[in-house]
């Protein structure tokens, strides 16, 4: 039981990383352009990148916020 | 697409945590036993071989968008985590990966540590720690080679990449016989995670079903706009805080210190 979280706590680190929000903001930037481009027929090529560019920012001001370097 | 940037990508990214593993090997080479040491390497070195021949080819066999998909996604935010931490480093808020100070780290655990002998290996302490440091190190650039070598259905060069890089590393590891403080470790991890970032919008997008305007050349706008917004929030945060480091793509190894996180 020790082991298998063990491999869970690294693959969670590997691939999710310090920060979930980051990729759950992705996933769900992701299925909104699927449903977009497949449900209303809108060429949304721009919604992943806006996304992903205000999931980094909002994860560095998470990260320091009230902290001086 | 040109295979270059694939080359060079893995190349970088592969040259990065080769430089991690080098200073894990040599830590527990010089203060244990290189036999152990080397053999230790070897298994971990063909463990990541397997995995890269037999997930790479078996992954040729699902369908482009939805590999894609699955792997943009993947990509994206492997990248984000990559450039998030090198912006946090370049501006103070997180230490900058040492070699030097990591290296001695790994020595005295090393020194620390009894011998016992198992499984035909002399020394198993150096045997595990070898293989931990190489095995954890390459299974993030197995994981870019895969990725990028299947997404562009052109393997062949993305382990041409990370071949290139560790016979790079390992020349220059064996010619100093020290860990390569110099390498500017967070400037590579910045350019990498623009890479990751850029291929990983891109790839996520396509496999989503959007066509891109200008098709694959906008890949040569994506990359430099994922720079520039990534360098944008570096400065807001120097001027935030009135921090001074060096710009991340420009820093020099003398600014590096503090301890690796």
């Amino acid at each position: 039981m020790k082991r298998l979280k063990s491999i869970g706590a690294f693959w969670y680190d590997f691939v999710v990383g310090d920060d979930w929000r980051v990729a759950a903001v992705v996933v769900t930037a992701v299925a909104l352009t699927l449903l977009l481009v497949h449900a209303a027929g809108v060429n949304a090529w721009w919604l992943l990148p806006v996304c992903v560019f205000g999931a980094l920012g909002w994860s560095l001001h998470r990260a320091t916020a009230g902290s001086k370097p | 697409m040109n295979s270059l940037p694939l080359i060079l990508t893995v190349f970088v990214a592969c040259a990065v945590e080769a430089t991690e593993a080098l200073t894990i090997v040599l830590a527990s080479g010089l203060t244990r036993e290189w036999r152990s040491t080397f053999q230790g390497m070897a298994v971990a070195l063909v463990v990541l071989a397997v995995v890269v021949a037999a997930v790479g080819p078996a992954l040729t066999l699902v369908p482009l968008a939805g590999l894609r998909l699955v792997v943009g996604a993947l990509l994206a935010i492997f990248g984000v985590q990559w450039l998030r931490k090198a912006i946090l480093r370049a501006t103070g808020h997180k230490s900058l990966h040492d070699e030097a100070s990591a290296y001695l780290r790994e020595v005295a655990a090393a020194k620390a540590a009894t011998v016992t002998s198992r499984r035909g290996v002399n020394d198993w302490y150096a045997f595990t720690l070898s293989f931990k440091g190489v095995f954890l190190e390459g299974l993030e650039v197995v994981f870019i080679v895969i990725t990028f070598g299947d997404n562009q259905r052109n393997l062949g060069a993305a382990v041409i990449g990370a071949a290139a890089a560790v016979i790079a590393i390992t020349v220059t590891g064996i010619a100093v016989r020290a860990p390569l403080a110099r390498v500017p470790e967070n400037a590579m991890k910045f350019a990498v995670g623009i890479m990751l970032t850029s291929f990983g919008l891109f790839w996520g997008a396509e496999g989503a079903g959007v066509s891109w305007p200008g098709n694959d050349a906008s890949l040569l706008g994506l990359v430099p706009v994922v720079a520039l917004v990534s360098l944008s929030y570096t400065l807001m945060l120097r001027q935030r805080w009135g921090t001074t480091t060096a710009a991340p793509v420009a820093q020099s190894p003398e600014e590096s210190e503090g301890v690796a996180s």
